[in-house]
């Protein structure tokens, strides 16, 4: 696209060129995520996690579709309707687990995803739009995987449904309104369970926009790399076909073997006992906790036990919930360091790896019971992360003294590879600049 | 005045979280009384099963044994609502074996002609609908305790498969300084310690087995256990059998992948590498 | 464009040597990834089946110890009506008159009912045109032209046998599977 040295689709047989002058669809292709699109050379494994994140969409709605075809949405077949998926439809017990094993593993692929984003800067300009664009994905995603566990209506569907919805009771004055709106009623009950399977519907599709808008806004600049230095020229990129697809593939074969490991050996390890008990309004389990890829926000919902500056710790909670998530999306304006890869900033790295392990203990916080001494650890695991963001990468960003950059993603390269900085930038100075 | 504003508000909304977050974590916390119960709760105890591992099945002379004890202890007051009788066929019984089982569990029906409430022997299509017509009937006939659906019990409680079987083989007299309530009795593997529940097997011989296994009350409790590790997941092992034939084939599709990716960036990757700087 | 890209050999067109070894490599590659598509094609495809408790609710048993001759039930089979009619002799007769080679589908009373139960004519209650239910089996509905059947939505006619006799139906209706198990009793399905 951007790219000058981009190969250029040509059309070769007559029904090829028809297609061309009329719906330019292989073209469309072929610049997207075929030969015509120049990607860095140097991109690592966690590069993979992009491709794997559409592919678990893509998994999510077939299987999803599927199960819409045997769930029934109300109070008194959910459930039921459930466990007929797993006993009587043909391969039924497949597409369920693969569609519960399959949530899990589409946050763990996003999750790395966004870390990869953050280690090597790819929010940073050119990128902003495309980081927003993936911040709603995992917005979305929330909400999507939310209403989708309500639906099974077992008794932690409900009582997920009941906390989580409750939350917006916390706002001051219309809150209860909004709580009792979003309920249709003042508990959560049949009008809940059945707009939540609409919802559960819509959204993938809207995240399948919103991926589509992610992709063309990534086609723009192109894709960062490892070390976070821009494209100079041809030497520095391969065609995404055959070089990224084939790693792709690769990615996709590990991705799926794990997948298969999961859904067929050990498809209620990422769930909760507690579930395979139907909803019972009059009595809550004893530990309510949602899935793990809520842990460490629910950590930090649970983590303001006291009043202060006269707003109460409810809404303390519930806003440092919904905090936690959005100031992800002003990370671009946070940290204004030039240099986007952490390879090169020490500092910023040091901090990144805190981070990791920061949301790793807020996670475990957020699977254990609210009692010491795991309360006491997420309130100040939650403390670092709002000052990881908040106070810490502004600061660095302007001190921070970063290691000299390659002058280019094909010195990086061969420097890697075992050859003197001289020798890398000799080669690469021998290659011909593309006459723009 | 933007400028600055914009300048400072990361760090004055972060300060305010870290405060408030801060201010609870020093705050003295009120002394807890720790629940009694927790230091008497024990661990399922370790027992294994057929079904176990990448590679488990199902026993079915097992799962028929299992059976006999449910219908004739277990079913006295606990159903089986996700289990019809026509899925008994997976365990080896015969189209025949499994009507007259169900004939003997009236549904409840209308009368044709009057429209009045009635029952009618069980078809294969039935389910376990157990003996109680609905939770109020239950509980006025166990003293309000509620006797749970026994279909997914096995994935309903942590380590299901052998807390079934600890639960049922773990009832115990009280230590000394413990009250059980009137009506109660002390099981160290049940999460509230005291259970409504008597303990359903009490003696060898209890169930007759007709395939000469020796009907102890801890090959009951494992017999039942297997059952009901069925009931809870039917297809078990075609998950098994899928399972290995999915991962060999994945693993031999990755690693043909892995050959294809090493061939197509031979060139570019493996051979800079070795050194040759020039075609970079 | 492409100077550097010109040293890079794309995946087809390589160079003596490799070039049988790399070949099979892709082909198998992507004869495994078709292979494996389709493997997991086949449940998406298999679930929309008929589910297990559907299957056994297959087949069913009927009591006709109350159809008097000239009388008929209504029941419901796989969704589906099925009609089950007491012949009186006079019907019988009416349907064993007509000249088997003048049908559209050629069928005689016998063929259509169970030898010994020549009174009792069980059939579908699905109209063979587009699947309407024939009026005829109720009480007090017109039996059509033929006294048997007439299907309200494009006017099939249907005789005593059930078989079509005008309209648009291509077929007679259809016979059931099903078995005496007493002379006033019948398994369906």
């Amino acid at each position: 696209m951007s790219f000058p040295w981009a190969k250029h689709y040509e059309p070769t047989t007559d029904v090829g060129k028809w297609i061309d002058s009329r719906l330019p669809l292989p073209r469309l292709i072929y610049d997207s995520v075929g030969a015509g699109y120049p990607v860095p050379k140097n991109l690592n494994y966690f590069y993979n996690f992009g491709v794997l994140a559409g592919v678990a969409l893509v998994v999510q709605i077939i299987t999803g579709i599927i199960l819409a075809m045997h769930y029934a949405p109300n109070t008194g077949l959910a459930f039921n309707s459930v466990e007929h998926i797993m006993r009587d439809v043909n391969s039924g017990w497949m597409l369920r687990y693969m569609h519960a094993v399959g949530a899990s593993f589409f946050f763990i692929v996003v999750y790395l995803h966004i870390f990869r984003g953050l280690y090597y800067g790819s929010y940073k300009p050119p990128r902003e739009v495309l980081w927003l664009l993936g911040m709603v994905i995992y917005l979305l995603m929330m909400a999507t995987g939310f209403m989708g566990y309500v639906l099974v209506w077992g008794q932690m569907s409900f009582w997920g449904a009941a906390v989580i919805t409750n939350l917006f009771s916390a706002i001051p004055i219309v809150g209860d309104a909004i709580h009792t709106w979003l309920l249709g009623g003042f508990s959560p009950d049949n009008p809940t369970l059945n707009r939540f399977f609409s919802l559960h519907y819509l959204l993938p599709f809207v995240i399948f926009g919103v991926v589509i808008l992610h992709v063309w806004a990534l086609h723009i600049p192109g894709s960062n790399n490892p070390t976070g230095v821009g494209i100079k020229g041809p030497q520095d990129t391969v065609p995404f076909h055959p070089y990224y697809t084939a790693k792709d593939f690769f990615g996709l074969g590990v991705y799926f073997t794990l997948f298969a490991i999961v859904v067929f050996y050990l498809p209620n390890s990422l769930g909760e006992p507690d579930n395979y008990i139907p909803a019972n309004p009059l009595s809550t389990p004893a530990h309510i906790v949602p899935e793990w890829y809520y842990w460490p926000f629910y950590a930090i919902l649970r983590a303001f036990t006291v009043n202060f500056l006269w707003v109460p710790a409810k809404l303390w909670g519930v806003l440092a919930m919904f905090s936690a998530i959005l100031l992800l999306f002003f990370l671009p304006w946070l940290d204004k360091s030039p240099v986007r890869s952490n390879t090169y900033r020490p500092l910023s790295k040091l901090f990144f790896w805190i981070l990791v392990v920061d949301c790793l203990i807020l996670g475990l916080c957020g699977a254990k019971p609210a009692a010491e001494p795991w309360l006491r650890i997420s309130q100040f695991a939650a403390a670092y992360y709002f000052a990881h963001f908040l106070i810490i990468l502004p600061i660095i960003s302007r001190i921070e003294r970063p290691l000299p950059l390659p002058k280019s993603i094909s010195e990086a390269v061969l420097t890697n590879a075992g050859h003197s900085v001289e020798a890398a930038r000799a080669a690469v100075a021998a290659v011909p600049q593309p006459a723009a | 005045m933007g400028r600055l504003i914009a300048f400072l508000a990361p760090f004055a909304i972060g300060g305010v979280f870290v405060l408030a977050l801060l201010v609870g974590a020093f705050m003295p916390r009120d002394a807890v009384t720790p629940d009694p119960t927790i230091a008497l709760h024990k661990e399922a105890k370790e027992v294994s099963f057929k079904s176990d591992g990448v590679f488990g099945t199902f026993d079915k002379a097992q799962l028929q044994r299992g059976f006999k004890v449910y219908q004739e202890v277990c079913a006295a007051c606990h159903s089986l609502h996700q289990v019809a009788f026509r899925d008994l066929a997976a365990l080896g019984f015969t189209p025949a074996e499994i009507k007259a089982i169900a004939k003997k569990n009236d549904q409840p029906t209308i009368d044709e002609k009057t429209g009045d409430a009635a029952t009618r022997p069980g078809l294969p299509s039935d389910k376990f609908y157990g003996p109680y017509a609905n939770e109020v009937a239950a509980r006025a006939a166990n003293n309000n305790a509620l006797p749970p659906d026994l279909s997914l019990m096995t994935k309903a409680r942590e380590h299901g498969n052998r807390y079934v079987y600890s639960l049922l083989t773990g009832y115990a007299n009280a230590p000394a300084g413990w009250a059980v309530p009137q009506g109660l009795h002390y099981n160290p593997y049940f999460k509230s310690i005291n259970i409504a529940m008597p303990a359903p097997l009490t003696s060898e011989g209890q169930v007759e087995y007709t395939d000469g296994t020796k009907p102890t009350v801890d090959q009951m409790a494992k017999d039942v256990s297997a059952f009901l590790i069925w009931t809870a997941e039917p297809k078990l092992v075609e998950r098994h059998r899928t399972g290995f034939g999915a991962v060999i084939f994945l693993l031999i599709m990755t690693g043909l992948g892995y050959l294809s990716y090493r061939r197509v960036w031979a060139e570019i990757k493996y051979k800079t590498k070795k050194g040759e700087v020039a075609s970079a | 464009m492409a100077t550097d890209q010109a040293h890079v050999p794309a995946a087809g067109e390589l160079t003596e040597s490799g070039e049988r070894r790399r070949d099979f490599i892709y082909i198998a590659t992507g004869a495994f990834a078709a292979v494996g598509a389709a493997t997991v094609a086949w449940p998406l495809i298999n679930q929309m089946n008929p589910s297990a408790d559907v299957l056994a609710l297959a087949s069913i048993d009927v009591d006709l110890a109350a159809i008097k001759p000239g009388q008929a039930i209504k029941i419901s089979w796989r969704g589906m009506p099925v009609f089950a009619r007491n012949l009186t002799q006079a019907e019988q007769d009416a349907a064993n008159k007509v000249p088997v080679s003048s049908l559209r589908d050629p069928q005689t009373l016998a063929e259509r009912t169970k030898e010994g139960h020549t009174n009792w004519l069980i059939t579908m209650g699905v109209c063979t045109h587009l699947g309407c239910v024939p009026l005829g089996a109720g009480e007090g509905e017109t039996k059509g032209d033929f006294g048997g059947y007439f299907c309200p939505c494009h006017g099939s006619q249907y005789d005593t046998a059930a078989r079509i006799r005008s309209g648009p139906a291509p077929t007679n209706l259809v016979v059931p599977e099903y078995a005496f198990k007493s002379p006033t009793s019948v398994t369906i399905g």
